[in-house]
């Protein structure tokens, strides 16, 4: 599905390296030691079984929390990523999981939201505007941009998440499990999105528990295990081999229900005279 | 009417019309259908309020008919000014979804801190209502700190607010337990006498008239030029027509008594000015937000504490200029300032004005709005010779009515995707 041969160069500087992050909650270490790069126009994908501290990795990178250890390099500075607004401003976008739109606010007003133009006289018309051409870049297709949110699909409030973080020209874009709440079409929408942002010299983070969106967009695949990280495939690694690094060793609950449901066809069929 | 260019075919789709899913209701039977629509959906603004008040006027106008007298109107419009105010910071404080349950107390503290600074201390008037509205503006940073910096709800901080500051209050008057305003001068004729010649009125009404207009045919002329859909020149040119004739025509009515106060006056621009802030400006939009969705403002960069404390400290100054102007209108600064039913009422006006209890909806007019109604019934109460007690009784079902209204309408908004 992509081509990833121009992405391998290893002379070129990642956009966002991390190196040693941690974070504790109390006595909870939810990271620990991460190790990450993204460079320009690459997709990573981030996976790993539910605590592996994918999203917390996320809200560390957007400023929403502070790790409690190790360094972010972003565009070859270290960056201190306090609060959201800084990591805004440095050029890191996020589209959360729980997509973190204001449902009373049409639209355009979400778009824009925390970065109007023209504070003290709001130029509705140019947002309007702008907000139609990002939308129609994305080949987005909402009915109205006047409309509350609150009226809108899931994918449509989707495209409406993405369509925002792209409105600072970001350098790199983060996305939470974009198309976990989504239909097929919709989804496939998502994906297509996805190539789009990476089309324009983006580098992508999205995280995903959907293997087969995974792979199809995806040039690397970054797999986290309880925190640490656990393996780095590329996107036509085996499921067995994706499966077994993030849920451990070969011996899981996955690999052990695979065994048995093997056994039991073959007891059945020895059973059978 | 409202005939529009949209449905002429040929011409090349505008930006905003190119998805074919979406019905654009843009004559007049189509206004009227989307009215509906949004009526259905729950989506109310304030027609209740409207509906209200006229059931509320005809009913006291059978039963009394001074009551819609131009004299008893000016009284009214007299009477809602000072408690209008108050309800104008109760809009902003409730547009983040929080309360202020103290601003009966701190408009009660500020006409006694008029008192003893102007008659007690003789400082110069104004310089005494600077100083009360800036305490004033003081309790509300207060009640932003204790939110901000210990999360503390609202609901508490400012119940225990309401009982601090009218200990203030009591204490400050001392023994003697009030102060008399000295007549004839500025302040008191303004709260109780001044009112606009009717010349200015005309004109002012005609000026808000132009205003109307000339803002919407700009935005029009802009988004035609943008390739954006635009309402039609004739029927902006007809809605404020309208509106300046009604106006014109209420003026006119007022001006067979006194004429229209100078308090309504200022009153009626700090609404406009406060519809201005939150409709057109990033602090009104940020306030929105942060009422509909805390969380997805914070993630947007919007300084969430900031915008927290803007709404308690706009709310705490509009009460104590409410009590500045109660002050002025009933010539004293008493114990009995603040006390009562005016915390209720202020916050009774701006929720039957249509401002939701639950944030992120609401608008300035709402307080002007809400409190003509509570004025209303207070007056209409008043003339049909009912004790306070049944008056209180009334003014409390109103509330509850009001209040019912915006949870059943807000469900409904819930279920048809307009939250």
């Amino acid at each position: 599905m992509s081509d990833t041969s121009h992405l391998l160069d290893p002379s070129r500087q990642p956009v966002l390296s991390l190196h040693g992050i941690s974070k504790n909650f109390g006595a909870v270490s939810a990271l620990t030691d991460i190790e990450l790069d993204v460079h320009a126009g690459e997709v990573v994908a981030l996976v790993g079984d539910n605590g592996a501290g994918k999203s917390t990795l996320v809200k560390i990178l957007a400023g929403v929390h502070q790790p409690s250890s190790g360094t972010i390099v972003f565009e070859g500075k270290p960056a201190n990523l306090s609060s959201p607004s800084t990591a805004l401003d440095l050029g890191i976008a996020t589209v959360f999981q729980d997509l973190a739109l204001c449902e009373n606010l049409d639209v355009v007003a979400n778009i824009f939201l925390g970065k109007e133009l023209n504070p003290f006289q709001l130029d509705e018309v140019a947002m309007e505007i702008r907000a139609w051409k990002l939308l129609s870049e994305l080949s987005a297709r909402i009915p109205s941009v006047r409309e509350p949110v609150a009226s809108l699909s899931g994918g449509q409030r989707q495209t409406v998440a993405i369509a925002r973080s792209l409105l600072l020209e970001p350098k790199l874009i983060m996305l939470d499990e974009p198309t976990a709440a989504l239909g097929v079409a919709q989804t496939a929408e998502v994906l297509d999105l996805i190539e789009r942002v990476r089309e324009r010299g983006l580098g992508v983070i999205m995280i995903s528990h959907n293997m087969e969106d995974v792979r199809a967009v995806a040039d690397r695949i970054v797999v986290l295990r309880l925190g640490r990280n656990n393996g780095t495939f590329m996107p036509d690694a085996s499921n067995e081999e994706l499966v077994s690094a993030i849920t451990g060793a070969s011996n899981n609950s996955v690999s052990r229900r695979a065994m048995r449901r093997k056994g039991q066809s073959r007891e059945n069929e020895e059973g059978r005279p | 009417m409202m005939k529009t260019m949209q449905n002429e075919p040929a011409a090349p789709a505008l930006l905003d019309r190119r998805d074919e899913r979406v019905r654009h209701d843009d004559s007049l039977a189509g206004w009227v259908r989307a009215f509906w629509d949004r009526i259905r959906a729950g989506d109310l603004g304030s027609l209740p309020v409207i509906v209200g008040l006229a059931i509320i006027w005809t009913v006291f106008q059978a039963l009394n008919p001074v009551f819609l007298s131009s004299a008893n109107l000016v009284n009214m419009l007299f009477d809602c000014s000072t408690v209008g105010v108050i309800s104008l910071g109760i809009v902003c404080i409730l547009m983040v979804g929080e309360i202020d349950l103290s601003v009966g107390s701190v408009s009660g503290f500020a006409s006694a801190l008029v008192g003893v600074f102007w008659i007690n201390q003789g400082w110069p008037v104004v310089l005494a209502i600077f100083a009360a509205m800036a305490v004033g503006a003081l309790i509300g940073s207060l009640y932003a700190f204790l939110f901000n910096r210990f999360g503390m709800p609202s609901f508490v901080s400012t119940l225990s607010g309401l009982l601090a500051v009218l200990g203030l209050q009591l204490y400050i008057l001392g023994s003697t337990g009030s102060i008399n305003l000295t007549y004839g001068s500025w302040l008191v004729n303004f709260g109780q006498i001044m009112v606009m010649p009717d010349p200015v009125a005309y004109a002012l009404v005609a000026f808000a008239g132009i205003t109307i207009f000339f803002s919407s045919y700009r935005t029009a002329a802009r988004r035609r030029a943008a390739g954006l859909s635009s309402k039609s020149v004739g029927g902006l040119l007809l809605r404020a027509v309208i509106i300046t004739v009604a106006l014109e025509a209420v003026a006119f009515y007022l001006n067979q008594s006194r004429g229209i106060p100078w308090m309504f006056g200022l009153f009626v621009g700090l609404v406009a000015a406060m519809n201005y802030a939150l409709t057109r400006t990033k602090w009104g939009r940020s306030m929105h937000a942060v009422g509909g969705n805390r969380e997805a403002a914070r993630r947007s960069g919007i300084n969430v504490s900031r915008i927290y404390a803007s709404a308690f400290v706009m709310c705490a100054l509009l009460a104590a200029t409410g009590g500045v102007l109660s002050a002025a209108r009933l010539a004293t600064a008493s114990q009995q300032a603040g006390t009562g039913d005016v915390n209720l009422n202020a916050i009774a006006a701006a929720v039957i004005g249509g401002t939701s209890l639950f944030g992120g909806r609401g608008s300035a007019y709402s307080a002007l709005l809400g409190i003509i109604v509570i004025q209303s019934i207070a007056s209409g109460l008043t003339l049909l010779d009912l004790s306070s007690s049944l008056r209180y009784m009334i003014t409390g079902a109103v509330l509850a009515v009001a209040v019912i209204v915006d949870s059943l309408a807000r469900r409904s908004r819930i279920s048809h995707g307009r939250a």
